[in-house]
């Protein structure tokens, strides 16, 4: 079993952590959180591909090397996106929940707006 | 079986079990914490796999600054934690199971079933070398031969930031993101950046500059001078700008701004958008990555300062 081997299985059980938990824990938060483990485990795919790529010289093969690097800054400013829409909802309807059917507490909007 | 792959199991093993702790911990806070961990073992991962650069941007982001914005939403959604709302169904739950397994199932069996020589597109990105006079393989393609995902990358760090801004209330419209931090002139937090934050950014520059030729490059770079400004931020010895400052604006598209030019004198003058003259690349592609590292850098901290909560004026102690 090599390096290969072991972490190709470590990212496939992560991305299906993620995947459970993007779908089964209720808060917003628990649900990026999970999405961000998803993508970590689908990089790490990635990286482990890119590790059988090599060649002499190179330990890994650089095009999926880029890419993860371009993925992670990606899915950061898609973190903070949702984090930023997140707050914004628990600022104006109180509790942060994605339940439609969860009562909204009306509070007074402390930004006057 | 060898000692390194005892250690890259026990790593794997330790990785997955931060992961399930993640998942299933109760407490919103834990799990941010567990994913913090979590960033930073993966960091070790991708230097295991010797991908020297994604390991540092995944320090320094997936680590680092994912961190810093969860424990930040976590601390201020705290009050909202007894309100949260019932677990799913047993039903629910089962098939998000099953779903998960399915999937691991698959990804494993494919790992486990990859074509044998591998594709490789490193001895290509070698032989091409010599167009831009760089020699770390990674910036040659991301500066290069797909250069054209990093230019879009970081048009999608503008959209980003744009709509982190358009959240803002009416009353703090064009004002400056987050809350003040206040903190002790003379305590440890103020100390710490006082004496960090000028090593930071010489490490910051340093990374990015030698990104040319070894590990490193204009995104790690970037996002440790982006943590020096956090830090510095967070110690009340700076506030954070107004968003509608102009220059601020004219940064912040910068790296786009200067790599579309860059692209559209390709396609005049050469051979097709976004291609360098190989006697101009490498000054060219230097100064593409010096508006990158500032583009990269005030996103990032601005992306975890949230949307503007504060009207523009000064701040008056």
């Amino acid at each position: 079993m090599g390096t290969v081997t072991v972490f190709g299985l470590c990212a496939a059980a992560v991305v299906g952590l993620g995947l459970y938990g993007v779908i089964a824990n209720p808060q917003p938060l628990r649900k990026i959180i999970a999405f961000n483990l998803l993508g970590s485990g689908v990089f790490l795919l990635f990286g482990v591909i890119g590790r059988r790529g090599a060649v002499a010289g190179i330990g890994s093969d650089p095009v999926p090397q880029a890419l993860v690097i371009t993925g992670v800054v990606v899915a950061f400013s898609a973190t903070a996106l949702a984090i930023a829409l997140l707050l914004r909802l628990f600022d104006t309807a109180g509790p942060a929940t994605l339940d439609s059917d969860a009562p909204t507490r009306p509070r007074p909007d402390r930004f006057g707006g | 079986m060898s000692i390194a792959t005892a250690f890259e199991i026990m790593l794997a093993a330790v990785l997955l079990g931060l992961g399930i702790w993640t998942i299933v911990v109760r407490e919103t806070f834990s799990a941010t914490v567990g994913f913090v961990a979590y960033g930073l073992l993966v960091a070790l991962i991708w230097v295991r796999l010797d991908a020297a650069d994604v390991a540092l941007t995944e320090a320094a982001i997936g680590g680092g600054l994912s961190g810093v914005l969860l424990l930040g939403a976590a601390a201020r959604l705290r009050d909202a934690e007894p309100m949260a709302e019932a677990a799913p169904g047993k039903l629910l739950r089962a098939t998000a199971a099953a779903l998960s397994v399915l999937t691991t199932a698959t990804l494993a069996g494919t790992v486990l079933l990859l074509p044998d020589p591998a594709p490789s597109l490193a001895p290509a990105s070698v032989a091409n070398a010599w167009a831009t006079g760089l020699s770390n393989p990674v910036t040659n393609v991301l500066m290069a031969f797909r250069a054209m995902d990093t230019m879009l990358e970081k048009v999608v760090l503008v959209l980003a930031i744009v709509g982190v801004w358009s959240l803002a209330p009416d009353s703090a419209w064009g004002g400056r993101p987050g809350p003040r931090h206040r903190a002790d002139p003379y305590g440890v937090l103020a100390f710490l950046a006082r004496l960090l934050s000028p090593v930071g950014i010489v490490v910051g520059i340093y990374v990015f500059w030698t990104g040319a030729n070894h590990p490193g490059g204009a995104f790690q770079g970037g996002a440790i001078l982006a943590s020096m400004w956090l830090l510095a931020t967070m110690a009340g010895l700076a506030d954070a700008p107004p968003v509608s400052s102009r220059p601020l604006r004219l940064i912040l598209v910068a790296g786009s701004g200067l790599f579309l030019i860059v692209g559209l004198a390709g396609l005049l003058f050469g051979a097709a958008f976004l291609s360098y003259a190989p006697a101009l690349a490498k000054p060219l592609i230097l100064g593409i990555e010096v508006a990158m590292v500032l583009t990269i850098a005030t996103t990032l901290g601005l992306l975890l300062s949230g949307a503007p909560e504060r009207s523009a004026e000064p701040w008056a102690p």
